[in-house]
This record gives C-alpha cells, sequence and structure tokens, in this order.
C-alpha cells in the first residue's frame, strides 16, 4: 500500500490529567471514508482535534505525508456565536485563508470560489445573510462550505447531520460521496446506520480504537470490541435501539 | 457649577450663541479632534470587543489603569503612562490566566477591576499636597485636552486604524471562530494578544476625553446603534466612527450651552441617539 496521508502511532491524548484516548493507532489513505463512531465522551471529537493539530499528544506521533493546512474542517454544531457581525460569504471565504495575510482583498478569483461553494451546497441565495439570521440546517450548509472551499486533501467533519433535516442529510452524503473520488474523509457520527452505505470502514472510538475494515457492523462484532454505540434500525416505524456495554 | 469638573470658565463668551464661533476658541479645536481621534480608535477598537463580548474585560482593564494613575502621582510621573502600563499589565493578565483557565474570566476581571481602583486610592491619599483633580480622570475632561495628548492620540488612532486594514480578515475569522481560525495556520494567539493590547491603549488615551466611567459608553453605544442597521463588521466599525464623532459634538455644544459637564453630556446624546436609533428600527420593519 502507498504512504498513508495521516499515520497515527501509540497515541495518548489527555485532558488536564484525564486520559481521554490511549494508545490509538489508525492510518488514513487516500481516498479513505472512515466512519468514526462511539459513545459521548468517548473521544471522538478529541481525536479529531489532535489530527488537526488544535490539541498536543500526551504520547505517541501523529504523522502527515502532506500539508496539514490542507485539511478542511467541520467543527461539531453551535460552538460559534450566532451572533457575531458576519455574513455567510465571508464564514465560506475564511475556509480559503492559510496563514497570515495582509489585506481585506476580495479578489475576483476568491468570490468565484465562494459563489461556486455556496452553489454546490445549495445556498447560493443565502450568501449575503448574516449567520443570525440562518436556521440549523442553513448554518451546517455553510460550516460545510467552509471546509470545503479550499478543495482539501483530507476532509474532516464532526457529526455534520446534527440540525439538518432528512432532505439536506441525503443531500450531504451524496455530495460526500462525490467528493470522496477525490478527497479523503474522516466523519464523525452517532448515526452508524444513516452513514454505513457511504462510507467505506469504520473505526469504533471508545478511550481505544477499534479499526473494522468494512462498512457494516453487526451487533456481535461491536459486543466483541465492547463498542457502545447507538445501534439504529432504519425500518417504516422510526425506532432505535441503545445498546449499553461496559467498557474495560 | 458644572463647569467646574471640566475645569474651564466661560464666563468671556456666554453672550454670543452662534456655535459657529466656538470653532475660533484654542481649547474647542482642541476637543474637536480630540472627540475625532477618540472616535476613530473607539470606533474601530469598540467594534471589536462588542462583536467578541469583551465588554466586561474592558471595563476591568479601564478600572484598573486607576491603579496607574495612582502610583504615577504617588512618584510624579505623567498619570497616563502609569495607566498605561496598569491597562496593559490588566489586559495581558485577564488574557493569560483565562486561557490556561486558572481563574473563571470574570472573577479575574472582578478581582483586578478593584484592585486597580484600590491601589489608586491608596497612593493618592498617600500623595503630598493636595488631591488631584480626580473628577477629571472619573469623568474625563474634553476640553482641557493638550497639544501632546492629541499627539498621542492621533499616533494611537493611526495604528489602530492600521491594524484593522491590514489584518482585517485574519481578526475577522478569529473573533467568529478560533479554532477554525487555528487550522487554517492563522497566528490565533498572536492576532488576540496584539488586539487585547491595542483595546488596553485605546481605553487610557480615552480616560482623557471620556474618563474611567464614561469610556464604557464610548466603546458599545455607537457599535450597537451600527450593528442595529448592518451586520457586517467593517460596516459597524465605519459606522460607529461616525455616529461616534456626531455625538460628540452634539454633546459638546450642548454641554457649551447647558453648562454642564461635557463627557457625562456626550455619553448621554449616545444613549438618546441609541433609543432613537431602536424607535426608528421598529418603525421601518413595520411598514
Amino acid at each position: 500500500m502507498s504512504n498513508p496521508l495521516v499515520e497515527i502511532k501509540q497515541l495518548d491524548l489527555a485532558y488536564q490529567k484525564n486520559l481521554v484516548l490511549s494508545n490509538v493507532n489508525l492510518s488514513v489513505f487516500e481516498q479513505d471514508f472512515i466512519g468514526i463512531i462511539g459513545p459521548n465522551g468517548g473521544g471522538k471529537t478529541s481525536l479529531l482535534k489532535a489530527i488537526l493539530g488544535l490539541i498536543k499528544p500526551l504520547k505517541g506521533s501523529i504523522r502527515y505525508s502532506f500539508d496539514k493546512n490542507e485539511i478542511g474542517y467541520l467543527p461539531q454544531g453551535s460552538h460559534v456565536d450566532e451572533s457575531f457581525p458576519i455574513t455567510v460569504q465571508e464564514v465560506v471565504a475564511s475556509g480559503l485563508e492559510r496563514g497570515l495575510n495582509l489585506g481585506s482583498g476580495t479578489s475576483r478569483n476568491r468570490k468565484l470560489k465562494v459563489k461556486q461553494t455556496l452553489e454546490a451546497v445549495g445556498i447560493e441565495t443565502l450568501h449575503s445573510r448574516p449567520v443570525g439570521e440562518l436556521s440549523g440546517g442553513e448554518m451546517q450548509r455553510t460550516m460545510l462550505a467552509r471546509a470545503i472551499i479550499s478543495s482539501p486533501r483530507l476532509l474532516i467533519l464532526d457529526e455534520p447531520d446534527t440540525y439538518v433535516d432528512n432532505q439536506f442529510e441525503l443531500e450531504l452524503y451524496a455530495l460526500l460521496k462525490e467528493l470522496n473520488k477525490t478527497i479523503t474523509i474522516l466523519l464523525v457520527s452517532h448515526d452508524i446506520g444513516t452513514i454505513s452505505p457511504y462510507i467505506k470502514t469504520i473505526a469504533c472510538v471508545n478511550r481505544d480504537l477499534h479499526y473494522h475494515p468494512t462498512n457494516e457492523i453487526t451487533e456481535e462484532q461491536l459486543k466483541v470490541y465492547n463498542c457502545p454505540i447507538e445501534i439504529i434500525a432504519h425500518g417504516p416505524v422510526p425506532h432505535r435501539v441503545i445498546k449499553e456495554h461496559i467498557h474495560k | 457649577m458644572g463647569r467646574s469638573l471640566t475645569g474651564s470658565s466661560k464666563s468671556t463668551f456666554t453672550n454670543n450663541m452662534d456655535p459657529g464661533h466656538l470653532l475660533s476658541y484654542g481649547f474647542f479645536q482642541h476637543a474637536v479632534l480630540a472627540a475625532l481621534l477618540m472616535s476613530i480608535s473607539c470606533g474601530i477598537a469598540g467594534t471589536y470587543i462588542v462583536s467578541r463580548r469583551m465588554v466586561f474585560i474592558s471595563g476591568g482593564i479601564t478600572h484598573t489603569s486607576f491603579g496607574g494613575i495612582g502610583i504615577a502621582y504617588y512618584l510624579g510621573l505623567p498619570p497616563l503612562a502609569g495607566a498605561a502600563v496598569f491597562a496593559v499589565l490588566a489586559a495581558l493578565t485577564t488574557e493569560n490566566l483565562t486561557r490556561r483557565k486558572i481563574l473563571r474570566n470574570d472573577s479575574i476581571i472582578a478581582i483586578l477591576w478593584s484592585l486597580g481602583m484600590a491601589v489608586g486610592i491608596i497612593f493618592i491619599y498617600l500623595s503630598p499636597g493636595y488631591a488631584p483633580n480626580l473628577m477629571s480622570y472619573l469623568f474625563g475632561s474634553i476640553i482641557t485636552v493638550s497639544a501632546t495628548d492629541l499627539w498621542f492620540m492621533l499616533a494611537l488612532a493611526l495604528a489602530v486604524a492600521a491594524v484593522f486594514v491590514l489584518l482585517y480578515r485574519p481578526i475577522l475569522y478569529v473573533a467568529f471562530d478560533e479554532q477554525f481560525a487555528r487550522t487554517r495556520g492563522i497566528p490565533v494567539m498572536f492576532i488576540n494578544y496584539l488586539l487585547i493590547v491595542l483595546v488596553a491603549l485605546t481605553i487610557v488615551l480615552s480616560i482623557r476625553t471620556a474618563g474611567i466611567i464614561l469610556v464604557l459608553a464610548v466603546l458599545t453605544v455607537p457599535q450597537n446603534i451600527a450593528n442595529l442597521f448592518t451586520k457586517r463588521l467593517s460596516h459597524i466599525m465605519i459606522w460607529s466612527v461616525v455616529l461616534g464623532f456626531a455625538a460628540s459634538m452634539l454633546g459638546l455644544v450642548l454641554s457649551y450651552y447647558l453648562e454642564i459637564p461635557s463627557g457625562a453630556t456626550i455619553i448621554f446624546t449616545l444613549v438618546i441617539m441609541y433609543l432613537m436609533a431602536r424607535v426608528i428600527k421598529v418603525l421601518t420593519l413595520e411598514r
């Protein structure tokens, strides 16, 4: 196999001495589409932040075979102040920024890129709308546009399907599948049922990480790996079965 | 009676009621320039403060600087130099302790706020001779601004404007979403510390004109008026400068004719303008 894009070896992560991840190993290869699942507080978001370089590992290493600025990132919902005076097009354009640039230049090239990306996520009519006037779904589309505008090598999405309607959820995954032809994707979701047709492989994160080189996961496997996730059954009557089990 | 607070006498020109003649007085020319320069730096820096919800931090910085004024008086140094040192230290301490999660942000601010005032009072009490005109530091004195003050204010206004023009996009992106800005390789800490220092200096140089107690209004009211009508950071900045200057001029002229303190009149004018803007907003929305 070729060189991995990201190679994580024996990674330990901690917040103020509280270990959130221990001995995590994961190699992300070109054109992977990895679904990261696991319980809340299991360390999914921390793993993504470590890959983004937002938190420093306690132990172990993360190696990249590309420029870390070529990662597109969609953070977990609503961590921003929605009353902040900024418009959709300004938010999306921020995804093009690299390092410290002087000037407030809005070149024709930037404007065109923003326009194309807004069209790709279906919100071209909202370009001058302040973020405070967006619905939850429109906000997520804006954040997705910001993540993909730079045509990143690696796209990291932290629960992009929260606050969105079913219609956009389907569009979102169809779009991601299309993007995956050229872009490697890491996707955190709590809904394995919805993502499984789109992802290629699964990583189950709950303090440690188990990698499953398939896009299907059975309850039996979950038991073996002690992965306490929600199994959501899709049928004519919406219902969910929540599996609980103890992690070591 | 009110005039004694601002240290000016107007007995010589009471008979002339035409505002135009005011400009022929040196003190008034200084006041107009001071209002303009203060409106530029406070309009821009205030927009940053308001949109990042840092108004309380700014209040802390403002009051902590009083400690520097007290110590400078005691040592016979220029009071505003002492204020500048204290304001910058307060800004850096607040930013640093908050980031390292050593103390809750609002608790740090409250402690520095009262500590600064306490230090100021103690050292002014200890200073030999008569107590300095405290009122002019608490409420400002725009009509006694000196030429030296104006040069400092000009330098600051230019620095603030230059930083925001040159670093507009990084500042906007860091202020909106620090974490994402970091993933784009923007030096988030550099931007944060640079701006908190600029905010501290803006506050100190506004103490001369608006005073410790009133400066917060100049940093927040024009911004909130502008924010009623526009949701773009750059537009809020420009409108805040214009509105701040307009209110200062109106307040200055009113204070002259009504014989009341200028700083307080400017703040009063600003708040009235805000209320009027709200009414206009409601009326235009209902149409």
